[in-house]
């Protein structure tokens, strides 16, 4: 039998119902494997030892009994800490809610524990979701397992880096621009940004609501698409998830690629596209015309002005998300104020980073009398337009396929001073968000660095089954292309 | 109600915004109960009080009322409106932003019909839309200021007027009226000393025939009494102002009740920009014609049929069926007893003049059961009582409510019919007054009734008096 941390989630999942593996031993091995390479990732933010060990021992119970369980019974996950977890704190990265404890579980994680997942811990991320490299966390950086002098991506690294780092089977996610994709990619592991819609948004830190959704990051395909089919559907408390029928994930996985048509949108091999991950993407491409997948070029020329809307429409919904944070009923709170107006300005002051206050700036600007027009709507309309050029292509396509990053993990500290530059690294996930359709990003290959590249599949809304069967065609064509790391 | 007096040729221009608390069972936004004067922070959840990760969920009936409100103010519903954020920082307000509805509002162009010493005139209604209210703050000596989040998320109607007033008389008929509207749609308690009806003034003034001036707001009035005295005064300040050459500003301004006086609370240089936008996290509120329709008819008769009903139906004044119609609950009660009398005028001035009065304060509940009062009215038209009689009896019935009749009875309240016994009395009192006789036989006549007095003073005031007067005339005059 293979070693614990080393399985997929399926196989996990698998060895758990056949009874060779028990939830503790599970635990017990990622908590172990945590306490060793921690110190070198920095994947965590709140480790849950003896919660998780306490839920492990009730899976357990659970499964002796004899009762019909979940597959998921007695897995354990890692959860980024802008998702909230009742009991146990959700700090978003920020010393705004360094102490913050919801005393409710967000709808996602409240799917995975009643289906019996162990909570590992939470994950580092970018100060409330909001950056690609994790840096913008108020508390540690993290590191990317395949180069520890690396960043991660980000906003989800932390949740990226404890997969690849195998202190998680699989992990939840959350992905506003590419918080997902983009640190999957940077990190060789598998990451899906589901239907906007799709996985209730109850309880997840908002960013900015039009565009926030939670997604699993796992080691393959099917993993992920296991994952999913646990944490969608409809919830009520959530007027913006979509009730509808969901069918398995993996329902078509094993149909191949044969006769699907996928095209890959020329404005997404521009420019500004570094050659190794060009390489990669399009050599995926071709493997997946090997196994009769019919590649076409096509164009979807609203994508140039996907990136400045994104900014416009996500910081404007930001500032006003975050105006709660005003350390009047939780969070951070100045400890010396003169009237009302001090603690406002002193806490926030104190309780927001760099990143974030940039944020709230440009959207309260962008929002304000006299500007409205000129940003917000303008910023709307464009959305429209990305909308029907994705419905446009994707009429004509089954999929598309294009790089997520334009460059493979750079090194900490490198684009720190730059905003703008790291604004622009966004460039191919963000139109994704704002058409709020699925996409699925996987690895496709190493750079001559040895680190990963990724690629994403985009689909129309609801296509998650269709991406989960082309991605599962190419890791199959294209074979292991990421090794275990090795820490 | 004194009238209002014009100023210099100076015109007053009124426009209202009424804010209105729905009572649905549930706030608007979450599953908390909206009960009013529960203990503090004992009604809101993580939802109500603005956690990180919680959302919004639109409770159906708010549309379902708010609707109802808009039907009976003659609106417009939109088959199409979304809901806002408006953005500002203030401690009641958990999210920093209110969910409310900015360009495209729920009910438009509606309008309320008023009584005026001129005649009927009609108030435009700009717009009705839904809104969550904030919570309430609470100044502690010792404490310092603590915050309820009780009537956080609590589910409002925002009902906008046009500037369609012109005096205080008819602004406070405008309110009065838009009150008795909504709460005959059952919507809402609309009880100013609650806070479930609070309202706004929008006042400049300008010369008839001349552009609008600037105005001014003045916020959170809580009776009526203060919405007159608040536009008396602040009409009473901009002549003023005018006539010393100043300017007026645009600003809000707050409204002392106790010193009577208005003063500056904000500038507009200083106003806050809301930041309007659309609330990502509600998706739009489509309304099919069918759903407005089947609500349409699920509306009560409203005030202005009943009043027609009752001016045609029973012979009632404008001004007795304006007044019977002003709450449902009096033109419930009418019509009910007014189905066990013939004598509906008689029963609706004993309501009017005697009811009216024995109520306290804003409460409706009549003491007296429906046919009872019907029963009082009916003795007093057949001459069984007299309307002395039928004023104790209401007053009476009042504290201890029962069968009208056996109470006469009970306290010789009969009235007496009796020609002999009648005519006795008036010779009586003709024998006991000598010198009013003859003062009235030397034509000092107004003494006839000083003589009339009398005899009804001997009958123990129980007499007919139509009778009597017949019977004094004949003595005197015979």
């Amino acid at each position: 039998m293979k070693e614990i941390t080393s399985m997929t989630l399926t196989e996990l999942s698998e060895a758990l119902r056949r009874g060779e593996v028990t939830s503790r031993e599970a635990t017990e091995a990622y908590l172990d494997r945590v306490e060793r390479v921690e110190p070198k990732v920095g994947a965590y933010l709140t480790v849950c030892r003896e919660e998780a060990l306490r839920q492990a021992d009730e899976a357990d119970a659970l499964r002796r009994s004899g009762q019909k369980v979940h597959p998921l019974c007695g897995v354990p996950v890692a959860v980024k800490d802008n998702i909230c977890t009742r009991g146990i704190r959700t700090t978003c990265a920020s010393k705004m809610l360094e102490d913050f404890v919801p005393p409710y579980d967000a709808c996602a994680w409240e799917k995975l524990r009643s289906a019996g997942c162990v909570l590992l811990g939470k994950t580092n991320l970018d100060e409330f979701a909001m950056g690609s490299t994790t840096e913008n966390s108020a508390f540690h950086v993290t590191h990317n397992p395949w180069g520890l002098d690396r960043v991660p991506g980000g906003s989800s690294g932390g949740s990226a880096a404890c997969v690849a780092a195998r202190e998680a089977p699989f992990s939840l996610g959350s992905d506003t621009g590419g918080s997902i994709r983009q640190p999957a990619a940077f990190c060789g592991v598998v990451g899906m940004k589901p239907t906007y819609g799709m996985v209730s948004r109850y309880g997840l830190v908002a960013f900015a609501s039009s565009l926030d959704q939670i997604g699993p990051m796992t080691h393959t395909v099917e993993d992920n698409a296991l994952a999913l089919d646990v944490i969608c559907g409809y919830d009520r408390r959530d007027t913006t998830s979509v009730k509808r029928g969901y069918t398995p994930m993996n329902r078509q996985l094993k149909d191949g690629v044969k006769g699907l048509k996928i095209g890959l949108p020329r404005e997404m091999f521009a420019e500004g596209l570094s050659a190794e991950v060009r390489e990669a993407v399009t050599g995926a491409a071709k493997a997946l015309e090997k196994q009769g997948a019919i590649i076409r070029e096509v164009s979807i020329p609203s994508l140039e002005y996907a990136l400045p809307a994104y900014y416009v429409l996500s910081s404007a919904e930001a500032s006003s998300n975050l105006a709660r944070f005003d350390g009047v009923r939780y969070g951070h709170r100045a400890a010396e104020y003169a009237d009302l107006e001090e603690l406002y300005v002193k806490s926030r002051s104190e309780g927001f980073g760099a990143e974030v206050k940039r944020r709230i700036l440009l959207g309260t600007y962008t929002l304000s009398a006299g500007y409205f027009d000129a940003y917000y709507k303008k910023a709307l309309q464009v959305r429209t337009l990305v909308i029907r050029d994705f419905e446009r292509v994707l009429h004509d396509c089954d999929c598309l396929l294009g790089p997520v990053a334009p460059t493979t993990a750079y090194k900490l500290g490198e684009k720190t001073m730059s905003p703008l530059e790291m604004y622009l690294g966004d460039i191919h996930t963000v139109p994704v968000n704002i058409a709020g359709i699925p996409a699925l990003s996987m690895p496709c290959g190493l750079d001559r660095a040895g680190l990963p590249v990724g690629l994403q599949l985009m689909g129309a809304t609801f296509s998650e089954p269709l991406l989960y069967r082309v991605g599962y065609a190419l890791e199959k064509a294209l074979g292991e292309v990421v090794k275990e790391v090795s820490l | 109600m004194a009238e209002w007096r014009m100023l210099d040729g100076y015109e007053m221009v009124i426009g209202l915004e009424v804010h209105v608390e729905l009572k649905t069972k549930t706030k608007i936004f979450c599953s908390c109960p909206t009960t009013f004067g529960a203990e503090p922070n004992t009604q809101c959840c993580p939802v109500c009080m603005g956690f990180p990760g919680t959302l919004p969920v639109l409770n159906a009936e708010v549309v379902h009322y708010a609707v109802k409100a808009g039907l009976a103010t003659g609106c417009t519903i939109s088959k199409y409106s979304k809901q806002d954020r408006k953005n500002y920082f203030y401690p009641d307000l958990p999210k920093a932003y209110q969910i409310s509805q900015y360009d495209l509002p729920l009910c438009l162009a509606g309008h309320l019909t008023i009584e005026t010493p001129k005649g009927s005139k009609d108030i435009g209604i700009t717009r009705i839309h839904i809104e969550e209210d904030a919570g309430k703050l609470v100044h502690d000596p010792e404490k310092g200021t603590l915050i309820d989040c009780n009537r956080c998320g609590v589910p409002l109607i925002e009902i906008v007027s046009e500037p369609d007033i012109r005096t205080p008389q008819e602004a406070v008929a405008y309110l009065q009226k838009l009150k008795a509207v909504i709460a005959y749609t059952g919507v809402s308690d609309c009880k100013m000393n609650e806070g479930s009806l609070r309202c706004d003034v929008n006042l400049s003034i300008h010369k008839p025939g001349e552009p609008f001036g600037t105005r001014t707001e003045m916020k959170n009035l809580n009776s009526f009494q203060s919405v007159q005295r608040a536009i008396e005064e602040e009409y009473r300040r901009q002549v003023e102002a005018l006539r010393k050459g100043e300017t007026i500003e645009q600003e809000t301004r707050r409204f002392d009740q106790t010193t009577g006086k208005t003063s500056s609370m904000r500038r507009k240089e200083n106003a806050n920009d809301y930041r309007y936008f659309p609330d990502p996290d509600l998706a739009p509120i489509v309304l099919p014609e069918a759903t407005v329709r089947a609500w349409r008819d699920e509306l009560p008769v409203l005030p202005d049929a009943r009043k027609a009903a009752y001016m045609e139906q029973y012979g009632l004044t404008s001004y007795a069926a304006e007044q019977l119609v002003s709450e449902k609950a009096f033109a419930e009660y009418f019509e009910q007893a007014a189905q066990s009398t013939r004598a509906p005028r008689t029963l609706a001035n004993l309501m009017i003049t005697e009811v009216f009065r024995l109520l306290e304060g804003e409460s409706t509940a009549i003491r007296i059961a429906p046919a009872h009062l019907a029963q009082i009215a009916t003795m007093q038209e057949e001459g069984v009582i007299n309307s002395g009689a039928a004023k104790k009896a209401v007053a009476a019935l009042w504290e201890q409510d029962e069968d009208p009749v056996a109470y006469v009875e009970r306290n010789g309240l009969r009235q007496l019919n009796d020609p002999e016994a009648l005519r006795n009395a008036v010779r009586q009192a003709i024998a006991e007054n000598p010198a009013m006789v003859e003062g009235y036989r030397k034509g000092k006549l107004p003494l006839k009734k000083a003589l009339m007095g009398a005899a009804m003073r001997l009958t123990g005031g129980m007499a007919n008096p139509v009778l009597l007067q017949q019977l004094v005339d004949e003595e005197l005059d015979g």
